[in-house]
């Protein structure tokens, strides 16, 4: 084959192409990414958490029920609808804090809803939609502990759930303060948490809301104190979506950004953090915060804390 | 000592812990037992095949496998089989795996291991004099295997086979690392809902010696029936 | 592939400060190595005592012995290490369990003590074959001798089983050194437990796991050429 034919093909080739990506453009877009592997296999498949309460956790038949859940249904609404699939199956898979970033990068799942930190470590993984919620690091333990700051920890056993940004935390302070701490890194929160309400550990560190959650939870909620200092500021909360899938993370923006900013938002927050909460009818009694407040006036999926 | 021990617990959970995890565990044993069998006798035949390559690919597999632990493995094919889907299938993206069909690859792919071990020795506990008292017949490589070897080897290892199923059973525990939900992530799901942990895992270590120990004493009444006087 | 390949991480700072990621994992390693010499001391002793009690004449030690192999062999692995780890402290009186559970290092002593218990099952049976494919004439040479039991044990049966159980008990060795991961679930931070912390700080699934996969085929290499000196070294000159 001599050069100059070789070219002219690649031309004709290329002209060909062009024409059929304008052509694709005109009519409708080409799928792409999450939404064309829906499209084929009519199913989205949601990863939910085992005890993230009250934002995915199991409920008393043990069946995935939450905030974040509820938010992710929504979002499944908005694709089934922007796909035209009224037949589309909703998956559940369970993941933990240490499976959801590869489960999510090699396609076992398309949005992983939880309480994942949204931040720029991350990003370089996986995207976020609209942050919905802000918590910052604290740490539980008993109160006949009498533990109140981060200094108290110093020398003792804690826990914390491996593959969170807070094991992450509790492992840098130890470092940079020589706390000599053991870290001990749990499955899940309420393995971490039962290892402090067995006495394994003194103090699980996590999330304070998730804390606050699990203590409520608890058979003997009065038994356990939360520690007044925090090991981080507030940071987001985000559903988690496969990186570099701009038509996908658009369709689940615009769907959480419409469910923030209508009232049905406040009934949904209300109805995880200020009403009686499936297994135990627990109230949780946590009122928007301010900052809360905001993001949902104006919702953003920024990894930076100093956002909000 | 167990004055506040509660194991009515145990009976309100009971539905769930068979419905599902019980379920779960006995389908995946047996398919991923079923499997592992049949791939570990490719592999013990491709390693006594003598053909250079195959014979070296399928020792490599069998001995990487065993030096390796479960959990790791487990790991492994969690996160990679989407990869190795697509790589196979030629898809642009990783496929999608359900939780259950990739604990079944794995599974399979790392007893297979195993199985292939004790069909090696079953292939080599025939005498050499009846596959070649085959091929003296006229019979193909494949015949030879499939009407001569293979039934008697089968037959010669069933107990060891059963044995191995009956440790793949206890080891399709070790899913728990994933939060699926068999028989023990059943079980340890409700112990941490109710913080009856104490119960759940003593009534899940009855359960499961109930059921190892029945099966492993059917398999030795079954080992004495089988053998082969010779 | 959509994965952002980098070998390089093993030489980055892991963010415990404790060193860099491959540090990390060698730590795993020697975890993984020590829990695996201790348990096998428990596993050897306990295991060949229940072993030789299934071979006495003793009904009452057979008995025993039956009972201990079916008891830690019917029971999986990670449940008999949640029973360890989460029961034995709640039913044991309070202040005792409050003891154990205060230990430093408690997920070490307890994937020690449960691996010991759960593998010396597999080389009681190991020993009591061992023991039993000896000829007969053997033990009753020693009863003619005027051995006592122990003497016949100690000096003419224990001796050449253990030289034909050597490659059996080898691969136990080996389950036992895998079996450590199981630890893991109980926050034991051995090699696997690393390198799925490496994955998780570093999101670097493919390079962390492939790294502890090579470190364990590696020990596996070790243990086997050991293996083979050991069993050079204790030949009966003259047999095979």
């Amino acid at each position: 084959m001599t050069q100059s034919k070789f070219d002219r093909r690649g031309i004709v080739a290329a002209l060909a192409l062009g024409a059929a990506v304008v052509s694709a453009g005109a009519q409708a877009q080409e799928l792409t990414g999450t939404l064309k592997k829906v499209k084929d296999t009519n199913a989205l498949t949601i990863g939910y958490r085992d005890s993230s309460v009250p934002f995915s956790y199991l409920d008393g038949d043990q069946k995935p029920v939450g905030y974040a859940m509820d938010i992710c249904l929504k979002i499944a609404e908005a694709v089934k609808k922007e796909l035209k699939l009224p037949g589309m199956e909703v998956k559940l898979n369970p993941v933990t804090s240490a499976t959801r970033i590869p489960l999510i990068a090699n396609g076992t799942i398309d949005l992983e809803c939880g309480s994942t930190t949204n931040n720029a470590d991350r990003q370089k993984q996986a995207a976020f939609t609209n942050t919905h919620f802000l918590t910052a690091t604290r740490y539980v333990s008993k109160k006949d502990a009498k533990l109140h700051t981060i200094d108290d920890l110093k020398g003792k056993t804690v826990v914390s759930t491996s593959g969170t940004t807070n094991i992450k935390q509790i492992n840098e302070a130890n470092t940079a303060k020589s706390m000599g701490l053991t870290i001990l890194p749990a499955k899940d929160h309420a393995e971490a948490f039962l290892m402090v309400e067995t006495g394994r550990a003194v103090a699980f560190v996590m999330d304070d809301v998730l804390l606050a959650s699990l203590v409520a939870g608890s058979k003997t909620p009065d038994a356990y104190e939360i520690s007044t200092e925090a090991l981080s500021k507030p940071e987001p909360y985000g559903i988690m979506l496969r990186k570099d899938d701009a038509p996908f993370k658009a369709v689940a923006d615009a769907a959480t950004k419409a469910l923030y900013e209508s009232p049905e938002g406040k009934a949904l927050y209300s109805k995880w953090f200020e009403k009686p909460i499936p297994p135990r009818n627990i109230n949780l009694k946590l009122p928007m915060s301010e900052a809360m407040a905001k993001q949902f006036k104006s919702p953003s999926d920024s990894a930076d804390p100093a956002a909000y | 000592m167990f004055s506040n021990f509660d194991f009515g617990v145990v009976f309100g959970s009971l539905p769930y812990l068979f419905g599902q995890g019980m379920v779960f565990t006995v389908t995946l044993t047996a398919l991923a037992a079923g499997m592992g069998v049949i791939l570990g006798t490719l592999l013990a035949m491709a390693r006594l095949s003598g053909v250079p390559g195959l014979k070296h690919v399928a020792k490599v597999y069998v001995e990487l496998m065993r030096s390796l632990p479960l959990v790791l493995v487990i790991f492994w094919f969690y996160f990679l089989v989407p990869y190795i889907g697509a790589y196979l299938t030629g898809a642009s993206r990783p496929i999608q795996v359900g939780a259950f069909s990739s604990a079944l690859i794995t599974f399979t792919l790392f007893e297979a291991a195993y199985f292939s071990e004790i069909m090696r020795a079953g292939i080599q506990s025939i005498p050499k004099g009846q596959t070649g008292a085959a091929y003296a017949l006229g019979m193909t490589y494949a015949q030879t295997m499939i009407t001569v070897v293979l039934p008697q080897a089968f037959r010669n290892m069933l107990p060891l086979l059963l044995t191995q199923t009956i440790v793949l059973f206890q080891d399709t525990s070790l899913v728990y690392v994933l939060s699926l939900t068999d028989f023990l992530g059943a079980a340890s799901k409700v112990a941490q809902r109710d913080g009856r942990l104490v119960e759940m895992y003593l009534f899940a270590a009855v359960v499961y010696f109930a059921v190892c120990f029945s099966a492993s004493f059917l398999v030795r009444r079954l080992q004495r029936r089988v053998a082969i006087i010779r | 592939m959509n994965y952002n390949w980098n070998w390089g991480i093993f030489f980055e700072q892991s963010p415990e400060g404790t060193g860099t990621y491959a540090d990390m994992l060698l730590s795993g390693l020697v975890w993984t190595i020590a829990t695996a010499l201790c348990s096998w001391i428990i596993a050897f002793f306990l295991g060949s005592l229940i072993g030789v009690m299934r071979t006495l004449p003793s009904k009452g030690a057979n008995a025993v012995g039956t009972a201990y192999v079916e008891l830690f062999r019917n029971i999986p692995l990670l449940v008999q290490m949640f029973l360890w780890y989460f029961v034995l402290p709640e039913v044991l009186p309070q202040a005792w369990g409050n003891a154990l559970k205060q230990l430093p290092n408690a997920p070490f002593y307890t994937g020690v003590v449960c691996l010991g218990f759960f593998t010396a099952s597999r080389v009681a049976e190991q020993v009591r074959a061992g023991i039993q494919s000896l000829p007969r004439g053997q033990r009753l040479a020693g009863t003619a001798m005027g051995f006592t039991v122990y003497q016949t044990y100690r000096y003419v049966l224990l001796p050449n089983a253990y030289r034909i159980i050597l490659p059996p008990m080898t691969s136990e060795f080996l389950n036992n050194l895998k079996n450590t991961s199981v630890a893991l679930t109980i926050g034991l931070l051995e090699l696997t437990a690393r390198a799925r912390s490496m994955q998780e700080f570093s999101f670097q699934v493919f390079e962390a796991f492939t790294a502890a996969t090579i470190l364990y085929v590696l020990i596996n290499l070790v243990v086997i050429l050991l293996a083979s000196l050991l069993e050079r070294s204790v030949a009966v000159p003259g047999q095979r």
